[in-house]
């Protein structure tokens, strides 16, 4: 699905991500670990072309991606949420989720004064598309709220909701068990399980174990910028190398 | 005291607010949906109005254009100039976050009046141009009728700008742009192209500026640079600000509201001091403007019409 190699980036000082390349299988749920300044949310963010690599290659699904702008990734069916999730605080719920879909026509200005039918039609399909997916993650009952208004948790729900309805075939995920209660991160474990069932795969940054031991297979340790080792997790739990990271 | 005057000057006041309406309708598209920060609108309301007086002017030896053209065709002229100028100033500023963006086009609008004052062979100079044609002058005179039938044009132009407007922020477009205004990096995650929307929202924004200059250029007849001084700027600034940013409704609100409270003051100022403190007094003006914004900021900081809360046409019907 993914394969990175020797990715670099560097901000002025010491490569943060340094020769980084792993390949991620079709279908699979990876984790990715590490102590806190280990690189791991640069490396989402030189996937997902939020950064340009320093040098290295990215290839998705057999196309070379680095270089591209976030859109155009996005549009190749890769999709990311962020670690502190990021919704539109003051559009509704169902906005945040409608809003995702590439290639809308009502996103052309002016389709909207010529063919305001077409739109119209179009935006029916996309709303029951969201609601679909709001449901799934079960926040239909808040779509027309303010997105400013959901919790915490709710709010890495909405962001994975968001990503869903682009329909995208890899998903990358930034803690999405960090600050959230543990009801919630059973629900949250369950719907990624779910997906990964239906054929979508997951690259996760993770620190909850209990997450990580029972959806990652396999577990990637990064620790100081350098990919550590690949693994079960039973394999990288009781590595050494990885306590020591750890423990610094 | 007759009745005529006074509904004549109803009239007056009433289709310059409309015109800062239309311009409050452009600055609403940039700030109120898109959140950029532009502070050069009398530069655009600048390039429509000579725009147009050029295109449709009689010939002048001693300036260039006077092409007697029909005033749509002036217009739309001044719509496609002030497009492309914006066009230009985006692609170079576009990028910039939105104080130094504020800071380039507040530049951008002084450099465009100051090359209206001494590019005399294009804009006629400090005197700027006169005898721009008014339409159905020769039909109606230049009374209350033209005055009425003018109002009529404004009425029109701001109707069909309205509804433009609506049909796009209410639209998937609208949505990407707000998207875009709460969160850039987020927007662009979700596959938003953001630097293209944002280029669209500032030059139809710059659009109907231009065109709202070129309406007020064939209202008065005659245009100099002194017409549009940052204080313009300032104005329709304090219209949005004051009738709510990111609601239409409050745009044109707001440009009705300020400019009645503008033309009241101005004229009290008139009739109660003395000739010798009138300029002064002027400033009065200004600190009153300066006044109504910080209160409406901290009575009501998103304006008497604030936000409305679903904007999308779609989403929220069932």
């Amino acid at each position: 699905m993914l394969v990175a190699q020797g990715l670099t980036k560097a901000f002025g000082g010491p490569p943060v991500v340094d020769g980084v390349s792993f390949t991620l299988a079709r279908g699979t749920i990876t984790g990715l670990i590490g102590p806190n300044g280990a690189g791991k949310t640069t490396l989402f963010n030189l996937i997902a072309a939020s950064l340009a690599p320093d040098s290295g290659t990215l290839t998705l699904a057999g196309d070379r991606i680095e270089g591209l702008r976030p859109d155009q990734v996005f549009a190749r069916g890769l999709a990311r949420t962020f670690q502190i999730p990021r919704p539109f605080p003051a559009m509704t719920v169902l906005e945040n989720v409608m809003l995702a879909p590439t290639g809308q026509r009502g996103e052309r200005f002016w389709t909207n004064w010529l063919s305001p039918g077409a739109v119209a039609a179009e935006e029916r399909r996309n709303r029951e598309r969201a609601m679909h997916w709001l449901d799934f993650v079960g926040l239909s009952k808040l779509a027309a709220q303010p997105a400013s208004v959901l919790s915490g948790g709710q709010r890495k729900l909405l962001e994975l909701a968001r990503v869903l309805v682009a329909e995208p075939r890899l998903i990358l995920l930034d803690e999405p068990g960090a600050g959230v209660s543990p009801p919630l991160l059973e629900i949250i474990m369950g719907k990624i399980a779910e997906l990964n069932a239906r054929g979508i795969t997951f690259l996760i940054i993770e620190h909850n174990m209990d997450l990580v031991m029972t959806l990652c297979r396999p577990v990637m340790v990064l620790a100081q910028g350098r990919l550590l080792l690949e693994g079960s997790p039973e394999e990288v739990k009781n590595d050494p190398r990885v306590v020591e990271a750890y423990l610094g | 005291m007759e009745i005529l005057p006074v509904l004549n000057y109803l009239a007056f006041f009433m289709v310059f607010a409309g015109i800062f309406a239309v311009m409050a309708l452009g600055l609403n598209l940039q700030w109120g949906f898109t959140g950029l920060f532009n502070v050069g609108v009398a530069g655009f309301v600048a390039v429509g109005a000579y725009a147009s007086a050029i295109l449709t002017g009689p010939p002048e030896p001693e300036r260039f254009g006077g092409f007697g053209l029909p005033i749509l065709v002036g217009w739309l002229g001044a719509m496609l100039l002030s497009g492309v100028a914006a066009f230009v100033v985006a692609v170079a500023a576009l990028r910039l976050r939105e104080d130094y963006l504020a800071i380039t086009t507040f530049g951008i609008a002084v450099v465009i009046q100051l090359v209206a004052t001494n590019a005399q062979g294009l804009t006629g100079g400090p005197f700027g141009i006169q005898s721009i044609p008014r339409p159905f002058v020769e039909a109606l005179g230049t009374g209350f009728v033209w005055n009425l039938a003018y109002l009529g044009l404004v009425a029109l132009v701001l109707g069909l700008a309205w509804w433009a407007l609506e049909r796009l922020v209410a639209s998937p477009w609208g949505r990407v742009l707000r998207a875009i205004r709460e969160d850039e990096l987020a927007a662009a995650s979700l596959g938003k192209r953001a630097a293209a929307f944002r280029l669209q929202s500032f030059v139809i924004g710059c659009m109907l500026m231009g065109l709202a200059g070129a309406l007020y250029a064939h209202f008065v007849g005659y245009i100099a640079p002194e017409d549009f001084l940052p204080i313009l700027t300032f104005q329709i600034w304090a219209m949005l600000i004051v009738g709510g940013s990111g609601n239409n409704a409050g745009a044109v609100l707001g440009a009705f509201l300020v400019w009645a409270i503008w033309s009241v003051s101005g004229n009290l100022i008139r009739e109660v001091l003395p000739a010798a403190e009138q300029a002064r007094g002027a400033a009065l003006q200004v600190v009153l403007i300066g006044v109504m914004i910080a209160a409406i900021l901290v009575l009501r900081p998103r304006g008497i019409l604030g936000e409305r809360a679903t904007v999308s046409r779609h989403a929220g019907k069932d």
